[in-house]
């Protein structure tokens, strides 16, 4: 096979595994499916896999050499949702969000339960004018009676959109945060010889708080951490100022409304893209948090910080990335987990 | 402490005469986050005899084990916070008249009127605001601040009272077969449920017994609680509002109640700072549907219990909570009915005993 025929085979694979993962519904607390798929793609590449109480998937891959630390990758695996509150004599669901879920978006959106039931999402009669909330929102599954409804109080739904290629750029409804997940899989798949003991943990819960990786840091231990998530950018039309836009490589996060990155841990960043000649950004971002935080205050305190993936229209059903930027994220990941690490 | 254990009473636990009267001493005792002395004294008073290990922690939280006698068990935590949402004084203006801000949720406008005690020594008092005859209709449109009102001891209570001290709603229980009317059912249900559990506790698991402070302010007690025990289950034992009242508009159904009195505990699935293991939630249902106790699914919705920071303890630890349904939550007055404190009871309690290591494989 030639090199070009081999690069589009492996191309075509990656894509086949970003469609896999942003098409798998997995809404906070309900990661059971998305973790059993990464599980999937991740057997055999690890020296050792566990599940742990949260319901982290954990990752290792080698063990810790004389020169090297124990780091750990934090992508979390969850996504926003909705969780169903009543169901009314008519058969409409009502319902609240998981995670940040705005109801402009939801109008005409479509859904997906955990076991597989659709539906989709209509709204109450608003005054001229009116901006949607979501109290007047329900989910209409095509049933007419409480009774025949085939979803109860407590089911959870995500949001359901297929995957799209547009070539340059990549749609999906959840590029947060499974472009990292898949990240994350290539990085461990391709990383050889470290002098690490890299843990990558496919995290849950992030998108309520946090919550999955605070647990996973703790049991992990580790030396450094690092979270893969996206960050918006401010490259659209008439969009709130930033910074990072699309095409211009993955992005250093230096802050974020939820935690300051450890200067060191920024600095290893630049310098191992520079090292490698792979194009980057820097990242300030004022409103928004990641796993960062959560591995940054563990136990007795952790160096941390954030690689991001530029993504436009966050929190939408319609997530992009530029496919340069992914490519360019996993090339740096495993550049930095992949020589000596000394921080300032 | 540790003491000398007497073997637990292996009957299931019931509400009866005794339990209405050590609720009714619970609720009229004076908990206000961050001074839960008054409850604790009565928490240790009534376990001490039933349990392995008892101890007070540095934040205040009872820590109570009973050791299971049989093997492979679990380890199970569960919380139930001694404090209630109340007052404390900020300025003394003189004449026994003090100003001052509220601890916990507490909706303002439900303040006017209410006969309330202050400090220690319960020291009796009003919260007052100018009346009737001396405002506008105007005036009378607009909810007053907490800023706008005073809490009144009459100028012989004035030496009694310091800036710092609590207050809280002057309520005493009464039992109304079938129902419970009281001040801060809001948790002492918990607490009570949680003492019965140790009196009756079961065999095959260890129980961790929390006694919890400074829920009402944000889940600080149960943290560090998580963080001693190290379990490896975790479930609080509270209670819920339930909102169960007609509409307001008669065309339209009521989807916002929380839950519903006489629907039996409420099992959660999501709150504002949980979500619940769903093996746990399955367990409860599975548990309830055998032993033919009503159960109900409280909406999720917004709102948080101890199981918020149990599960985020250590490495993490499998949580859900169960609530007894109250209606007026928060208030100088709320209500429960008696067969759902029971059965809140019965069911955690069943629950336990059906309890094995598999729960987690």
């Amino acid at each position: 096979m030639s090199i070009e025929a081999k690069k589009i085979e492996q191309d075509d694979a990656l894509l086949a595994l970003i469609k896999k993962m942003v098409e798998t519904p997995g809404p906070s607390g309900q990661e059971q499916l998305i973790r059993a798929a990464i599980l999937e793609e991740i057997q055999g590449s690890a020296d050792e896999i566990r599940t742990d109480a949260m319901g982290n998937l954990i990752a290792r891959k080698g063990s810790k050499q004389p020169n090297g630390l124990r780091i750990m990758i934090s992508a979390h695996m969850d996504e926003i949702g909705l969780m169903v509150t009543h169901v009314d004599e008519n058969g409409f669901s009502r319902f609240i969000p998981i995670g940040g879920v705005s109801p402009l978006t939801c109008i005409g959106g479509r859904v997906i339960f955990m076991n597989g039931q659709r539906g989709v999402i209509g709204c109450e009669r608003l005054e001229p004018n009116a901006l949607p909330t979501l109290e007047k929102l329900f989910i209409d599954v095509g049933t007419t009676s409480r009774e025949d409804c085939p979803v109860k109080v407590g089911d959870v739904c995500g949001f359901e959109r297929p995957f799209l290629d547009l070539g340059k750029h990549l749609v999906a409804k959840s590029m947060d945060n499974r472009i990292s997940v898949v990240v994350a899989i290539a990085a461990l798949r391709t990383l050889q010889a470290s002098p690490h003991e890299v843990y990558f943990v496919f995290s849950v819960q992030e998108e309520v708080g946090l919550r999955g990786s605070a647990t996973a840091a703790y049991g992990v231990d580790p030396d450094v951490g690092l979270a893969v998530d996206v960050t918006r950018t401010g490259d659209t039309p008439r969009t709130t100022k930033m910074e990072v836009a699309l095409d211009k490589g993955p992005a250093i996060k230096v802050r974020d409304s939820s935690f300051i990155a450890d200067p060191r841990v920024v600095d290893w960043m630049i310098a191992t893209a520079k090292a490698a000649d792979i194009p980057y950004q820097m990242e300030v971002l004022e409103a928004g948090g990641t796993d960062g935080r959560s591995i940054q205050l563990a136990r007795a305190g952790v160096p941390a910080g954030c690689l991001s993936i530029p993504c436009r229209y966050i929190h939408t059903p319609s997530e992009m990335v530029s496919r340069a930027d992914f490519e360019d994220a996993i090339r740096l990941l495993v550049e930095l987990l992949s020589r000596e690490v000394k921080l300032g | 402490m540790s003491s000398q254990k007497q073997p637990s009473m292996q009957l299931t636990p019931e509400i009866g005469a005794q339990q209405v009267e050590l609720l009714a001493r619970l609720c009229n005792a004076m908990a206000v986050s961050g001074d839960e002395q008054e409850v604790r004294q009565i928490v240790l008073d009534e376990i001490q005899p039933y349990c392995d290990q008892v101890e007070v922690d540095g934040l205040g939280n009872v820590l109570a084990m009973h050791v299971g006698s049989q093997a492979q068990k679990v380890r199970v935590m569960i919380a139930a916070h001694m404090d209630e949402v109340g007052f404390m004084l900020t300025n003394d203006e003189g004449e026994g008249v003090f100003s001052f801000e509220t601890v916990g949720g507490i909706d303002p406008r439900q303040l006017v009127g209410k006969a309330v005690i202050v400090g220690r020594e319960h020291v009796p008092a009003v919260i007052g605001a100018k009346p009737i005859h001396l405002t506008t209709a105007e005036e009378r449109k607009k909810a007053l601040k907490v800023e706008e009102l005073r809490i009144d001891l009459g100028p012989e209570g004035s030496s009694k009272a310091k800036v710092g001290d609590r207050a809280t709603f002057a309520t005493q229980l009464e039992a109304l077969e079938p129902s419970i009317r009281a001040k801060a059912l809001d948790n002492r249900l918990g607490v009570i449920n949680l003492i019965e559990l140790l009196r009756h506790a079961p065999e095959n698991i260890d129980l961790l017994a929390a006694f919890t402070v400074q829920e009402e302010v944000g889940l600080r007690g149960a943290r560090v609680a998580a963080y001693r025990f190290d379990p490896q289950i975790g479930m609080a034992i509270d209670a819920t509002p339930a909102h169960d009242l007609p509409a307001y508009d008669v065309d339209v159904e009521n989807t916002r109640y929380n839950t519903k009195l006489d629907h039996g505990p409420a099992i959660y699935l999501m709150d504002g700072a949980t979500i619940s293991d769903r093996r746990l939630a399955e367990w409860l249902m599975q548990t309830a549907e055998a032993e033919g106790i009503p159960y109900q699914i409280r909406q999720p919705n917004p709102g948080g219990t101890d199981a918020g920071a149990i599960h985020r303890a250590r490495a993490g630890v499998p949580s859900i909570s169960v609530s007894v349904p109250v209606r007026y939550a928060h208030s100088a007055a709320s209500l429960i009915r008696q067969e759902d404190w029971a059965n809140t009871l019965k069911l955690v309690y069943h629950a336990l005993t059906r309890l094995t290591p598999e729960i987690l494989s």
